[in-house]
């Protein structure tokens, strides 16, 4: 347990200290991976602690991006406390309504009927005018993170705007290990491991699920949200399904329920990405033959691999 | 709307339901009997149609390519089941889930550099280029019908091997009780592998015959996966029966759909998909 505090303690002060290198290259392309770890996180509720297998996570994402580039005034910069707000009401209540449905159904069908929602809101965007069309809307100004005439950063400057990031990416551990510790997250993880035993304790199961499943979407439309302050930009593949399966992919490659697997999984993630889009423009054929191989020679994922390097210990439970 | 022009609806929504059988019960059954999760399943659809495309301006000929697609089809089935599925069979779906991402990325980007990401069409062979009068200004094509009459033959060939044959009875015996199978003295992994290469080249077949009536474009397996989960989740996982009802019923709802209510036709399947989760969250069917 100390090892582990440790290495958190390291990992936190070397993230900490990556603007300090001073290439701005970096700083937004971290800025980038913790965005996307804030986004694994969200899901790692879902599958990791609450068992809810999702490949439509994507729409989460893509309705916290698309509530700042509609709600963002066209000549002035929006309010960011304003917009981040209503972007994650917008994600939590489209994920209660699709919830609503989509707790009813166990297993892998979970996987395919979220799968087909999220499609449902690309359609809506794509083919809509509510999304304006499949080119996406260009947000023309930074959110705007004054409050009463006095500006504490400034998200123009890339340097701010990791630090914020960062600190919403600390806020949103915070936030969930609290929640993981309440009443709350023990029955998710009861829910996890066996829904019957749960139901019969008297646990009503689908309002637990439908919680979890809002709060996830709530935490992913948070994360939208912030990838699109930084990119400027919105479009329906912010919808797709590559952006849902990618994030269940950093999610295992990373360890499901952890939290910290996430994090470590979105920066493996982006990490191969640059690797492989350094080589070929092909990028995806050597990323999927990676994946195919390390699943087929690594079960667990990489979160397993420091246990597989240590020599076995001769007695006590193994753990996966 | 007049008769002529419903009943060319009625034909269209019946062929594409059909087409979406096609596919939706490779899936179902790879699924139903192996209790595989494949997401890859839209790339043989995508496969097969990109097979047709270059086979027929190598061949010259429809027949050839289909031919010969569909023995490729089925060398990459029992390949992948050997090579990759078969390790899969009692690991996490989850893992299953990683595995057939990797294959769509890898299947992507391969069809991408093989042929490039331009769109493409195939011509209709012109025994059937032909189209049926109907009234003076309309008339039906009939590739479409011959569209429907190999799905049909080839849903009927399915029924007949799963419930009339001997390999069938094998099917069906291994789908509920592996070991029981294995312990009688026959091999289930040769059934597996024939299983999966025939959901492969049920796909793949369906990409086939559907490429001269819509376009090849890169991203249609991606499409039609999405669509054959609606199917597989509104007729219940595992029932190839309920598949044919519910590729029948998104044919017809997604057909009139796109008459009616264009500018909202592309919801009504989800829409379709909502209503059934609550009415019946196992599906159409429930499996036995």
């Amino acid at each position: 347990m100390n090892r582990k505090r440790l290495t958190l303690a390291l990992s936190l002060l070397l993230l900490a200290a990556v603007p300090l290198a001073g290439s701005a290259y970096y700083t937004e392309l971290v800025t980038k991976v913790m965005i996307l770890a804030i986004f694994a996180m969200s899901l790692d509720l879902l599958v990791g602690y609450t068992g809810l297998v999702s490949l439509g996570h994507a729409a989460s994402y893509g309705i916290g991006a698309y509530t700042l580039a509609l709600a963002a005034p066209r000549y002035d910069p929006a309010s960011l406390w304003v917009t981040l707000a209503e972007a994650v009401l917008a994600a939590g209540l489209a994920s209660l309504a699709v919830g609503f449905f989509v707790v009813r159904v166990k297993g892998v069908y979970f996987l395919m009927v979220t799968l087909a929602f999220a499609q449902m809101f690309h359609f809506l965007f794509h083919d809509t005018d509510l999304g304006r069309g499949s080119d996406g809307i260009s947000i023309s100004f930074r959110p705007d993170a004054s409050v009463r005439g006095f500006t504490p950063f400034d998200l123009g400057n890339s340097v701010h705007a990791y630090y914020f990031v960062l600190v919403v990416l600390l806020l949103t551990y915070a936030f969930l290990r609290l929640l993981l510790r309440s009443p709350l997250g023990h029955a998710l993880r009861g829910i996890k491991s066996n829904e019957h035993r749960m139901q019969s304790l008297g646990f009503p199961v689908l309002r637990y699920k439908l919680a979890s499943f809002t709060i996830a979407g709530a935490l992913g439309g948070l994360a939208g949200y912030l990838s699109a302050a930084q990119f400027g930009f919105v479009n329906p593949e912010l919808f797709g399904w590559h952006q849902s399966g990618n994030v269940l992919l950093m999610l295992i490659l990373g360890g499901l329920g952890s939290l910290t697997g996430g994090v470590a999984g979105a920066f493996v993630f982006v990490a191969m990405q640059e690797l492989f889009q350094a080589l070929t423009i092909h990028w995806q054929l050597p990323f999927g033959l990676a994946i195919i191989l390390l699943v087929v020679f690594l079960p667990g994922g990489l979160a397993s691999l420091p246990a597989r390097l240590r020599p076995p210990r001769p007695e006590g439970p193994f753990h996966v | 709307m007049d008769f002529y022009s419903l009943l060319i609806q009625l034909l269209n929504a019946v062929q594409y339901g059909l087409l979406l059988f096609l596919v939706a019960s490779g899936l179902t059954l790879i699924f139903g009997i192996m209790g595989i999760i494949n997401l890859a399943h839209g790339s043989f659809y995508m496969i097969g149609a990109y097979l047709a495309f270059s086979l027929a301006s190598l061949t010259g000929s429809l027949l050839w390519a289909v031919l010969l697609g569909t023995v490729l089809a089925v060398a990459l089935g029992l390949f992948l089941e050997w090579a990759l599925f078969s390790r899969f069979y009692r690991r996490e779906h989850l893992e299953q889930v990683l595995l057939t991402y990797g294959l769509i990325l890898v299947f992507e980007e391969l069809r991408s550099l093989i042929l490039g990401n331009d769109v493409h069409g195939v011509a209709v062979p012109a025994a059937l280029s032909a189209s049926i009068p109907l009234t003076d200004t309309l008339s039906y094509p009939v590739y479409r019908l011959f569209m429907s009459g190999v799905c049909l033959v080839l849903a009927g060939g399915l029924y007949l091997l799963i419930q009339r044959t001997r390999v069938g009875m094998m099917i069906r015996a291994g789908s509920s009780n592996r070991e029981m199978v294995q312990s009688l003295g026959l091999n289930i992994n040769l059934v597996y592998r024939l299983v999966f290469a025939l959901g492969v080249a049920l796909a793949a077949l369906a990409g086939m015959i559907a490429a001269p009536a819509s376009s090849v474009y890169p991203g249609m397996g991606t499409q039609v996966l999405i669509i054959c989960f609606v199917v597989v989740v509104i007729g219940g996982i595992g029932s190839v029966w309920g598949a044919l009802l519910a590729a029948l019923l998104i044919g017809l709802v997604d057909t009139f759909g796109k008459v009616f209510l264009p500018s909202i036709s592309g919801l009504l399947v989800y829409l379709l998909m909502a209503v059934i989760l609550l009415w019946r969250p196992e599906g159409l069917v429930k499996r036995t």
